[in-house]
């Protein structure tokens, strides 16, 4: 049983790790506009696209 | 016979609106105005025109491209501006009110497409807002703001920016505190788990283990995570008030006492599950309870709404000068469109001024050199030059946030429920505990200690504490579902204790800017279309209702065109002679008194008719001044009694309407409501009701946008909900009647749980589970009642 010292204190030490990581995410702003994002990526990427191409077509 | 014209109606390819002409024309495109046009050309020669296949008419319409920008030179101004800057780049955050859908989201973070120099843009959608980290050597803040406005973007500019200030005040790491309460109770709970099923003999050391390791998990709770509980009990308790946080506070307290000293002592198990479960369901009830609008500012008052700088004439040269700086003797110059900031004389040119921001009275007045011009009137026509014969801060208008009812910060705001019963409920409890340790001391000294804490414990009003907040926020989020914006949830229990209604006229219950209009004349195809190509030429408010009435895109042959400000208009259309204005400048005779404003016409020297405007009244009117039945219900009005008669079936009380009541005078009338003991809410639109949304005790701010200007308020109502007032009203009172209802509630869990613990046999299982559970109660009653009376209100 002395076996449950040592995965008491893993699932301590993860804990503390899935703490750290929200920590760090609020501190990078992450959690500050969660709105914002859902609409980006709807919008396509068309940075790659040369210059003097069409527009998509517009309806 | 003439052909009539095809009628047909083309939205801008830009912004939507109606196209009244056809002369701006890409292609196949047709725009509303120049300003589109521009918009679009721009963005054309960028190979940015997805913008438009996002979204359809995403742009905002752009009557005016004149603005001026270069007081964004002014260095003090930028500095103020620019959150960061350094010797390359410089960032800056911009409100701005136009950002609605993902065609903007994807224009504005492709700027650098059209300038270079613009290094990274991102939007914050639900804000509005726009950061920039631009390099400020190839591009200063005026030609980025020009860059902006260019595209249709215009930023909100002011220097007294409570918008961005509301963003960063509500940081007080509260999520952080629930994330670590949240981790401490999770880990607690798997430790104390044992214990609830029994320890056999030979597990014995795995108790002490587990014992000292919730004594560990409860530090952070107890330092860190609830320590806003102590500083406010202490605070209070200095301020000689007892609210609810001193039984949280004490409940607090004891609970991480009694743990410590009975897994010292190794006589029990302690209370850490119940101390971290508290504080973490506590601390996620103050999250609930705190609902933000982040477009939405209650704070406004005239500095947010006049200009950042004005343009003043010095040594015969005309330089942007920052309002701060503006002294009497300026002479200012004030082109169409902008806002006058000080009293002040009118030396030079025609005035015509629109005050609809103070009286919300949407026609222009007509002003005459040499005559006094109060600040906030927006001046539209020819530029005009004043002097300056008041400070900003002195004005007639300003002055009004002088006074007193300014200055207090939320005081003699009434008390909530919750405050009033908190004082009696720790009295209780305090008499309750003593009373059982003074009951067992004589006979069991440990018993009557484990008595004592086991009530402070078992009675901590956690249930109580968070009927408030669950029952507020579901409350907030209906009224913001019905476009009815509250500034917290304490408001909801003013709303319930409002006895006195008193409304602002114009604005209010008016509609202010469209009017109704009405053709009382006989006019044919041609006729109107002559009108329509003579009005066409003004940008008088009046000619462009009329231009919208007749909507005939057609336009004649015009020459000999006069505008007579304030009078009416004269051209020889098509080789006939029009004539459109009041009865002074058509028929040169005195206009008899009416209630409507009319606009005669005249064609060839024969008089037609005329066109009639008359306020009409937000819908639900009747709804609303239905309430005089239980509220006392008043009308104050900036304008002369014209409309009196009209109004009477309305508030057909005597001495229930008040008219040519100037700022000062509404903040009075409100505050001897307040003396005479009513409970009094203000409704009105303009800065001139800022004063008496203030002082009444519950202030709400009508708008039609609410990204628009509004004056500081409590609650902040669109006006399409107008009519829902009384559900409103009536659901406010529900909500108070569902919290007193959860208050019984957790009353009657406090009481089975004293049973237990008045005999000092509390068992650390018992408290672990009577806690979550009557938390749980409270939650899903609050939650579910409110739903279930928004939806006998019909509020949804």
């Amino acid at each position: 049983m002395t076996i449950l010292y040592f995965l008491i204190g893993c699932s301590v030490l993860l804990a503390l790790g899935f703490l750290g990581a929200f920590f760090w995410a609020q501190g990078n702003g992450q959690n500050d506009d969660l709105f914002t994002p859902s609409m980006r990526m709807l919008i396509e990427d068309d940075e790659e696209k040369p210059d003097g191409t069409e527009p998509p077509d517009e309806k | 016979m003439l052909k009539s014209p095809v009628l047909k109606k083309t939205a801008c390819y830009h912004c939507g609106d109606d196209c009244l002409t056809t002369d701006y024309q890409i292609e196949d495109k047709t725009f509303c105005c120049h300003g589109c046009k521009s918009v679009y050309e721009i963005l054309s020669a960028d190979n940015l025109c997805s913008y438009y296949s996002y979204n359809e008419h995403p742009g905002a319409t752009r009557g005016r491209t004149d603005k001026r920008f270069d007081y964004l030179s002014d260095p003090t101004i930028a500095a103020e501006l620019i959150d960061y800057q350094d010797r390359h780049i410089s960032i800056v955050t911009f409100y701005i009110p136009h950002i609605h859908c993902s065609s903007c989201l994807w224009l504005l973070e492709k700027l650098n497409k059209i300038n270079p120099a613009v290094q990274y843009c991102r939007v914050d959608f639900l804000k509005k807002q726009l950061n920039i980290r631009y390099d400020h050597e190839r591009m200063n803040l005026q030609q980025l703001v020009e860059l902006l406005d260019s595209i249709g973007y215009e930023p909100v500019i002011s220097l007294h920016d409570v918008i961005k200030k509301q963003n960063t005040a509500d940081k007080d790491n509260l999520v952080s505190k629930i994330a670590v309460a949240g981790f401490c109770f999770g880990n607690v709970m798997l430790l104390s788990f044992p214990e609830y099923f029994g320890l056999s003999g030979l597990e014995q050391t795995f108790r002490h283990f587990f014992g000292w390791l919730n004594i560990l998990f409860s530090l952070p709770i107890v330092l860190y995570s609830g320590t806003g509980y102590f500083v406010s009990a202490w605070q209070n308790l200095k301020n000689k008030v007892l609210n609810i946080d001193f039984p949280l506070a004490l409940g607090i307290a004891v609970l991480f006492g009694r743990t410590v000293i009975e897994i010292l002592t190794h006589s029990g198990a302690g209370f850490a599950d119940t101390l971290c479960g508290l504080v973490f369901f506590l601390l996620v009830g103050k999250f609930v309870q705190r609902k933000t609008y982040h477009h939405i500012s209650f704070e406004r008052d005239y500095r947010s709404f006049f200009p950042v700088a004005v343009h003043v004439i010095e040594n015969g040269r005309e330089k942007p000068l920052p309002l701060s700086a503006l002294n009497i003797g300026n002479r200012m110059v004030i082109r169409n469109n902008e806002i006058i900031p000080a009293d002040a004389i009118l030396l030079k040119g025609e005035a015509l001024i629109d005050f609809s921001f103070v009286t919300g009275e949407a026609i222009p007045v007509n002003k005459t050199l040499g005559e006094i011009i109060y600040a906030g009137g927006r001046q539209t026509g020819e530029a005009i030059e004043l002097e300056v014969v008041k400070p900003v801060s002195q004005s007639y208008l300003t002055q009004l946030w002088n006074n007193e009812a300014f200055a207090r910060t939320r005081d003699k705001r009434m008390q909530t429920f919750n405050e009033r019963v908190s004082k009696y409920f720790t009295i209780v409890l305090l008499s309750i505990a003593f009373a059982t340790l003074i009951f067992w001391l004589p006979t069991d000294a440990k018993r009557g200690l484990a008595a004592f804490t086991a009530v402070l414990i078992v009675a901590c009003p956690c249930a109580l504490a968070l009927s408030t907040p669950f029952t507020m926020s579901a409350a907030l989020s209906i009224f913001d579902r019905n476009h009815f914006y509250l500034k917290n949830t304490a408001v909801v229990e003013q709303l319930a204790a409002i006895d006195t209604i008193v409304m602002d006229k114009t604005g209010t219950i008016t509609l202010g800017a469209a009017d109704n209009i009405k053709l009382e004349a006989d006019l044919t195809d041609y006729q109107k279309q002559l009108v329509y190509t003579l009005c066409s030429n003004s940008n008088h408010p009046l000619s462009r209702m009329i231009c919208q009435y007749i909507s005939n895109p057609a336009k004649l042959q015009i020459w000999g065109y006069r505008e007579i400000a304030a009078n009416g208009l004269t051209a020889i259309v098509d080789n006939h002679g029009v004539k459109i204005g009041n009865a002074q400048f058509v028929l040169d005779c005195t206009e008899q008194p009416s209630t409507k404003t009319k606009v005669h016409l005249v064609i060839d020297e024969k008089y037609l008719g005329y066109f009639s405007f008359s306020h009409q009244y937000r819908e639900g009117m009747s709804d609303v001044t239905a309430l005089a039945d239980n509220y006392d219900l008043y009308l104050l009005s900036g304008d002369l009694d014209h409309e009196r008669r009209e109004l009477e079936r309305f508030f057909p009380k005597a001495n229930s309407m008040y008219f040519n009541q100037s700022p000062q005078s509404k903040l009075d009338f409100i505050q001897a409501l307040q003396q005479a003991g009513n409970t009094v809410m203000m409704i009105g639109d303009g800065l001139n009701d800022a004063g008496a949304l203030k002082q009444s005790d519950l202030g709400i701010a009508i708008t039609d946008n609410v990204n628009n200007f509004s004056p500081g308020s409590d609650a902040i109502l669109d006006g399409r909900s107008f009519d829902k007032l009384p559900a409103f009203l009536r659901f406010s009172k529900d909500t108070v009647a569902i919290i007193h209802c959860s208050f019984l509630i957790s009353l009657t869990y406090n009481l089975a749980g004293l049973s237990y613990a008045v005999t000092g046999n509390l068992s650390p299982l018992t408290a672990a589970v009577l806690m979550p559970l009557s938390t749980v109660t409270i939650i899903s009653f609050t939650s579910l009642a409110t739903r279930f009376t928004a939806k006998r209100r019909k509020l949804i």
